[in-house]
């Protein structure tokens, strides 16, 4: 009966961070967008019945025909075809990074924050530090150690990015761990872990989806850079970034559909990452919508 | 100010020691012994193995090896490459010229044509506002391999007006044969430089002190340089600064598009042929150069704020 | 009266959720040289924005109707240069000096920037004049001054820093907008001292807005009082100090607490104050007035002469004949 009694005079859990509700037209755009790739993505497939690695040099730079909507690239591969399995991993590599890079970030941003004193400051100085090392020198490294592949890359970059989400988590908890229903949790006795995973992180969980899409947009353009140095995804493999490199050549041909159509993807869905994920955290405020320190972050740091 | 500068002094140094720290560890990490890390896989006679472990101190603990490969890495000795049988040092100073030329060159295009772009959005509400913030939201999404490819297509291909590959010679050659790579590099950048020139001049405009600048009877424009441009300062050449920065190690993006001899399209060799003694030895001079200009940021953006010196912010 | 400045018939709309909204209504004063007038109202009243009106700083997108008149000059007129020649002949001084001086500049560079950038004195001429100035307003080591910030001041020592500028530039019409608000009550004192002294001994016009009926009376030759942005009084300051004429110049001198009366509890103006925008039709206080009528609210009294200065009530006589004016 006590515990009832307890129970109810708990203040409020209040909604740090809120969702948004409303999207705007542009975000719905950049969701739809991102939605719709994400589709063309798992669907690809069944949308061609070209095979993106079968080649016919007698093809090469072909113009399209029925069957084949897009074209073909340089060595007489389907370029629909391509650009859809593409998608698939141009896609994963980013999910990957952000699943690994936000998990991460997140336990050490809680741990800290929750633990605070020397442990806090301890980890605050080592975030600083380790600020600076580029992800896409990182992942340099990591690949000549390694091999070259998308799996070391991915990892690479979800290792530099883990400084720069923790730093930016870290505040958002902290100032979460000192709101007052959290001390009334601890005074009744609940342990650490049940309020962080049940009360502290479910809190910051819009903060960490909108830094999460925003991550999305970088992780995708990092990870086609090191595609497109030929240390990520490997040829034959479909891979925007690996298709912008592979098509250089056509380019400088006069043939530039393959390098300009896998370019074109990637830009159009960072642009509706960038969008969403502002939208989702940004200021409410129209007009102010490039937030200095989010550029800061972008060129100062991940890449 | 002096405080200030000697902890950050410390912190460079530090960061220095972690970062090459990692650039080393990295040997250590890989799978399969150090000796076969260094050669990359290949065979090597005896003799040749031998000169390996005496160079990096193979037979001695860790860290002891790291203490002499950073000892001889600050005197210039980077170690040799496996591939080129060459000094790495005289490998990089051989290539740096045009890495920087190309970062310092993008650099100049990204503040003037930045700045320029942000400060007519600011002051020109309505119609140049929304086209510059428009086209500026998707320039930025652009990756500089795509912005190479464009203009190598358009400004290379279809127009003919500027060389789309390699070095060229003499100054005048080199400028041109720099001025596409140049561009890609700085596209996202320029994109990132307006924004925030904009929003910040914008909120500067706003605050109080500009009116009395105004109701003093100062030119529009003059009020715009030394009260609205010279407070949006801090943060225009902070960002300014870590882009140039991030340049860093994005010039390998270009210099491969644009088949530049430079330090990053040599990383990128390294990495791929897995010359590992040219990779650390890049990878450490990038890191060390992002490093420097990251700490110059800070000190520059200390000394155009004098809030800052007293120490209230870090 | 030789005027410097005059302003007739002065209405202002500004846009306020999209919509231009009037926040002065047919305004008229005049400044003579060196007179010094005061211009009380509660916020909201329009204070500011006649002074704002004035000095051509009004936000973009205002509605300005009526004349003003500066030494034979069409201010409305003025574009360019000869705009700001004007400025540099009339200065303001503002109420949050931490807010209105740049702060990422030195205090040598807030001073000497009219003289430099307008004049083009040279540094070492304008940094000479800037010492001169600082220590006429009380500033004491003004050399090390010029070379520091303003978050190194103080709020007082910042609004000497603010008036000294206002003079540097030798204008002949000073407009205050209430100068010593944001300061504590011992510097306020100090700083509207030296203010109407550096006044008075260089034969300056002021334009004085202030809440403050009795800093008023005591600093200017003649108060204005206004209201939901029109002007209600205006009297030789102690004439409207001691025995006021309109309703609200009443309520607000009953509203001061006073050394010599000794009260239960201060008075207020009951209900609160409304912009122009929002008054009723007729008399824009009648809603607040103790001695309002039904004629009040049906059509909006002029401002007519009596008793030596200007009301804007239509009950003014008998409220005047009235031995006790303040509300019961």
């Amino acid at each position: 009966m006590s515990s009832v009694v307890t129970s109810q005079r708990l203040p409020a859990r209040p909604r740090t961070h809120r969702w948004r509700p409303g999207l705007g037209p542009l975000g719905t755009t950049a969701a739809v967008t991102i939605l719709a790739a994400v589709a063309l993505a798992v669907l690809g497939p069944a949308l061609t019945s070209a095979d993106p690695n079968t080649s016919d040099f007698a093809k090469a730079y072909g113009a399209p025909e029925a069957g084949h909507p897009l074209g073909y690239d340089g060595q007489g591969r389907d370029l629909l075809a391509r650009l859809l399995t593409g998608a698939g991993t141009s896609l994963l590599g980013p999910l990957w990074v952000v699943a690994l890079s936000m998990t991460a970030g997140t336990v050490v941003a809680v741990t800290a924050a929750w633990v605070g004193g020397r442990l806090d400051s301890v980890v605050s100085a080592a975030l600083n530090v380790v600020f600076a090392f580029p992800g896409v020198l990182l992942a340099m490294l990591v690949a000549a150690v390694f091999g070259a592949g998308l799996g070391a890359a991915v990892l690479a970059l979800a290792v530099a990015y883990v400084p720069y989400i923790a730093r930016l988590l870290r505040s958002a908890a902290l100032a979460e761990r000192r709101k007052p229903y959290i001390r009334a949790l601890e005074v009744q006795g609940a342990g650490a872990w049940a309020i962080c995973l049940r009360h502290l992180v479910p809190n910051i969980l819009p903060l960490i989806a909108a830094q999460a899409t925003l991550f999305f947009g970088y992780a995708m353009v990092d990870l086609a850079i090191i595609s497109f140095f030929g240390l990520g995804v490997q040829p034959p493999d479909a891979d925007w970034g690996v298709m912008v490199a592979s098509g250089q050549s056509g380019v400088l041909q006069g043939f530039p559909a393959e390098s300009l159509m896998a370019g074109g993807c990637i830009v159009v869905l960072v642009v509706a990452f960038n969008v969403l994920g502002e939208r989702l955290c940004g200021p409410a405020r129209p007009g102010v919508r490039s937030s200095p320190r989010r550029w800061r972050f972008r060129f100062g740091a991940a890449s | 100010m002096t405080a200030y500068l000697l902890r950050r002094l410390g912190m460079l140094v530090a960061t220095l020691l972690v970062s090459s720290f990692v650039v080393f560890a990295g040997l250590s990490l890989a799978p399969g012994s150090p000796l076969a890390t260094l050669s990359g896989g290949r065979s090597l006679p005896p003799e040749s193995i031998a000169v390996l472990v005496e160079r990096y101190h193979l037979d001695e603990p860790f860290l002891s090896r790291y203490a002499s490969w950073i000892g001889n890495a600050v005197q210039g000795d980077l170690g040799v490459s496996i591939s080129l049988r060459q000094d790495v040092s005289d490998l990089i100073a051989a290539r740096a010229g045009t890495t920087a030329g190309l970062i310092l060159y993008a650099a100049l295009i990204m503040v003037l044509t930045g700045v320029g772009l942000g400060l007519l959005a600011a002051l020109r509400p309505g119609i140049v506002d929304s086209l510059v913030v428009m086209s500026t939201a998707v320039v930025i999404a652009v990756p500089p391999f795509a912005a190479a490819i464009l203009l190598i297509g358009v400004f290379a291909v279809n127009l003919e007006w500027l060389p789309a590959f390699g070095n060229g010679s003499g100054l005048w050659d080199g400028i041109r044969h720099l001025t596409l790579p140049a561009v890609a590099l700085a596209t996202a950048a320029t994109a990132a430089i307006a924004r925030v020139t904009r929003t910040t001049v914008r909120k500067e405009m706003d605050h109080e002190h500009v009116q009395t600048a105004v109701s003093r009877g100062i030119p529009y424009m003059t009020v715009v340089r030394r009260h609205a441009l010279r407070n949006a300062a801090v943060p225009i050449a902070t960002l300014a600064g870590m882009t140039t920065a991030s340049m860093i190690a994005l010039a390998a993006v270009v210099e491969r598009a644009f088949g530049l001899n430079g330090l990053g399209a040599y990383l990128v060799n390294a990495a791929l042929s897995k010359d590992f003694a040219v990779v650390q030895g890049i990878s450490l001079v990038l890191v060390t150069a992002f490093v420097l200009v990251n700490t110059l940021v800070d000190v520059v953006a200390a000394t155009l704020d004098p809030r800052i010196k007293l120490g209230r912010q870090t | 009266m030789n005027a410097l400045l005059t302003v007739t018939g002065l209405t202002v709309r500004l846009p306020l959720d999209g919509e231009p909204r009037k926040v002065l209504s047919d305004v008229s004063l005049g400044i003579g040289h060196g007179e010094a007038v005061g211009l009380v109202g509660e916020s909201g009243s329009g204070k500011s924005m006649t002074a704002r009106s004035i000095a051509r700083l009004l936000p973009q997108g205002a509605q300005v109707e009526g004349e003003i008149g500066y030494a034979g000059t069409d201010v409305r007129a003025l574009r360019g240069q000869g705009l700001r020649d004007f400025r540099s002949k009339v200065s303001m001084v503002f109420q949050d000096p931490r807010a209105h001086i740049n702060p990422v500049r030195t205090i040598g560079d807030f001073l000497t920037e009219a003289l430099r950038v307008n004049r083009r004195v040279s540094r070492r001429v304008a940094d000479g004049q800037a010492v001169r100035a600082l220590e006429e307003v009380g500033v004491a080591d003004s050399r090390r001054r010029l070379r520091q910030f303003p978050h190194e001041l103080s709020g007082g020592l910042l609004q000497r820093v603010m008036i000294a500028s206002a003079l540097l530039t030798e204008p002949r019409l000073l407009l205050a907008d209430e100068p010593t608000t944001a300061l504590d009550v011992t510097t306020q004192a100090e700083v509207m001292a030296i203010l109407d002294e550096l006044r008075r001994e260089r034969g300056l016009a002021l334009l004085f807005i202030t809440h403050d009926l009795e800093l008023a009376a005591a600093v200017c030759d003649r108060t204005m009082v206004m209201y939901a942005g029109r002007i209600m009084e205006s009297r030789a300051s102690a004439l409207l100090h001691e025995r006021p004429l309109h309703p609200y110049t009443a309520a607000l001198t009953a509203a001061r607490p006073s050394v010599l009366r000794r009260v239960h509890r201060l008075t207020t103006v009951p209900g609160r104050p409304v912009s122009a925008f929002e008054a009723p039709g007729g008399c824009p206080f009648a809603g607040r007035c103790a001695h309002v009528e039904d004629r009040c609210r049906e059509r909006r009294p002029d401002l007519r002469p009596l008793a030596g200065g200007e009301v804007a009530c239509v009950r003014a006589e008998e409220l005047h004949q009235e031995p006790a004016v303040t509300r019961d």
